[in-house]
């Protein structure tokens, strides 16, 4: 069963929240002892040096990966009462993924793969692709329903991959680095395409970035070091932007 | 999620990547091919070690020395044999037979060894099922031979001078007796190189006489109408000392101690294993970098929803696809190689018991190569959904 949070609560709330891999003498200590809250209709961003531990903290709001320890709610939901079936349902319903490297298949062409989440939820086929291609009509790609992902340039396939984020209306929109393969100019239209188009009142985005060219966009910044959240900038504009580290 | 469309989905993934696609169907068909050749080759030698059993099958029982290994085996039995077999209850009749390995020498005087094979002066009993040129009755004339019309080109050709094979009406010297050929026939083809001839019992001693005073091989025993096999040849048994085998068990026994002694069994059974593991191998590692070419897929399916069943689904789909056309290309690509091999007098038998279990070792194949893909797939890292 699954939990629609009030108003008012958070979408993510993390307290204490670690994550171990290995054991023994191979431990590694990816999270330790996260405490993030992320406001419905907020953009947070994550900023860090590579493996400080935000695609890790991703993945277990996500659902991706079991957190070792902590407590992690997203959208109300306690992840550790669901089992690996039942959060992938979850997943399906709550989520919208925008990828680095857009992973888009290949052999599918924009609708079908826009489609996919829609497909997921057992629509059927026909409105699955009506939904979808009205989705890349928001995105500006109405005309590249029938394109195959190769035959697309990088900033549509990244619009095609938000389209697909969003087209089930997820309640929560993970985006990891959506913005590192893109030129400065296509980078720019990507965030504003994903402020525009995926914000809501009650629709979260967590945007894990290196890119300080996009910080602007953000509602908060949580900065991670080490598996920790060294702190949270409240506003994009009050952060030193000189302090991240760009990998 | 729709089956259907998981489906669809998943066989866009397997054809979208054309040149995965047909390296998985090569690496399939290749083993198909390799396990259904070689197991058919063994098989058609196995079927040649009794193809002069097989076409000397108008007898119900052999009777021969208990040493005997195999068809060829010639060890000599008493003549007396042949009338204590004849008086024993049960027997409707009983001829003796003889065959062995003897030297001849052609026109030309190209000198071979061939196989002797002697019937019955009286009945002609055990001759070879199809006469192609002259009549069985020819063997009652002087001197009288007959050669396989199949294998005389091969095997009966003079080398010295003649260059030319072996004919009806020629004449030739078989342990310095004349011999003359009044017809050939054709039988199944034989595991042996040497020749067979076939010439009456009593002419067949003349020539091959060495100085053994017992030269009988076989007494081939029919039974009498609703006389029991296995009392009549306890009977047999008792009363000359010797052994008496049904035609299946005479098969059974040449065809296991040729395979065996001559490493036959093993050499192919073998290859047949190697097919297995080659094929394996190759098909399981191309699958496999299949798998892992597309694992970010399947992990972003995973991570939008898709659960591990839907997932092994679409796997077992794409395995299944390229397996059947694998399997298909490569038993026909064996089976077309076998037509032609046979076509060059080579052993190849294809029953269907071969394509059967070659397609238990593709399935099997299949499996192994599904296994380690699905194992990656289930442990979905997020390093390889968010980083691909």
């Amino acid at each position: 069963m699954h939990v629609t949070p009030p108003p008012s609560a958070p979408a993510v709330f993390c307290r204490q929240l670690s994550k171990i891999f290995g054991s023994g003498d191979n431990q590694v200590h990816a999270l330790r002892g996260i405490d993030l809250q992320i406001e419905q209709g907020e953009l947070m961003m994550l900023v860090g040096p590579s493996g400080c531990g935000k695609t890790t903290l991703i993945s277990v709001i996500a659902g991706i990966l079991d957190a070792s320890g902590g407590e992690c709610q997203v959208l109300g939901q306690d992840l550790n009462s669901l089992d690996a079936s039942a959060r992938t349902r979850w997943r399906g319903q709550q989520i919208g993924f925008v990828f680095q490297a857009y992973n888009l298949i290949p052999s599918l062409n924009a609708a079908e793969n826009v489609a996919i989440p829609l497909l997921v939820q057992k629509m059927a086929r026909r409105e699955a692709i009506e939904q979808a291609a009205a989705m890349l009509q928001r995105v500006g790609l109405a005309d590249r329903r029938h394109a195959l992902p190769a035959q697309l340039s990088g900033g549509q396939q990244q619009r095609v991959a938000i389209a697909r984020a969003l087209v089930h209306q997820p309640r929560l929109v993970v985006c990891d680095e959506p913005t590192s393969a893109l030129d400065h100019v296509t980078g720019h239209q990507v965030m504003e395409l994903l402020r525009e188009v995926a914000s809501s009142a009650n629709r979260s985005l967590i945007v894990v970035t290196h890119d300080a060219r996009i910080f602007s966009f953000a509602d908060r910044i949580a900065h991670i070091e080490d598996g920790m959240i060294t702190h949270i900038a409240q506003q994009a504009s009050s952060l030193d932007k000189e302090s991240f580290h760009v990998a | 999620m729709n089956p259907f469309i998981v489906y669809a989905i998943a066989l866009k993934m397997l054809l979208g990547d054309r040149l995965k696609y047909f390296g998985l169907i090569a690496g399939i068909a290749f083993a198909a091919m390799l396990i259904s050749q070689q197991a058919a080759i063994l098989v058609g030698f196995t079927k040649q070690t009794g193809s002069f059993i097989r076409d000397t099958a108008q007898a119900d029982l052999w009777i021969m020395d208990p040493q005997v290994r195999f068809s060829q085996d010639h060890i000599p039995l008493r003549e007396m044999m042949v009338h204590l077999v004849r008086g024993t209850p049960g027997v409707a009749w009983a001829v003796p037979l003889y065959q062995g390995f003897v030297r001849a020498k052609m026109p030309d005087g190209t000198n071979f060894t061939l196989i002797l094979v002697g019937l019955d002066d009286a009945s002609l009993t055990g001759a070879p099922p199809l006469m192609v040129e002259g009549q069985l009755t020819d063997l009652r004339r002087d001197r009288a031979v007959l050669i396989d019309a199949g294998t005389s080109a091969k095997k009966l050709l003079m080398k010295n001078g003649g260059k030319r094979p072996m004919q009806v009406g020629d004449s030739f010297s078989i342990m310095d007796h004349d011999a003359f050929i009044v017809g050939s026939y054709r039988s199944r083809t034989s595991f042996f190189w040497e020749p067979v001839l076939y010439t009456t019992y009593s002419r067949a001693l003349g020539f091959a006489a060495g100085g053994e005073r017992n030269m009988l091989s076989y007494v081939m025993v029919k039974l009498a109408p609703g006389a029991d096999l296995e009392q009549t040849r306890q009977l047999l048994q008792q009363r000359t000392g010797l052994l008496a085998r049904s035609n299946p068990e005479f098969i059974r026994i040449t065809a296991d101690y040729i395979l065996n002694e001559t490493g036959i069994l093993m050499n192919f059974g073998f290859a047949v294993l190697l097919g297995f593991a080659i094929g394996a191998l190759v098909a399981g590692q191309t699958f496999y970098n299949f798998t892992l070419d597309n694992l970010r897929h399947y992990g972003t399916l995973k991570a939008m929803g898709v659960g591990n069943r839907t997932l092994a689904a679409m796997l077992f789909l794409q395995v299944g696809v390229v397996s059947v056309l694998g399997y298909g290309i490569g038993v026909g690509m064996g089976a077309a190689l076998g037509l032609w091999m046979s076509s060059a007098g080579l052993a190849f038998s294809m029953p269907w018991q071969i394509p059967a279990v070659t397609a238990g070792a593709i399935v099997l194949v299949s499996l192994i190569a599904s296994w380690f893909s699905l194992r990656r797939v289930f442990a979905l890292e997020p390093a390889v959904v968010f980083k691909g």
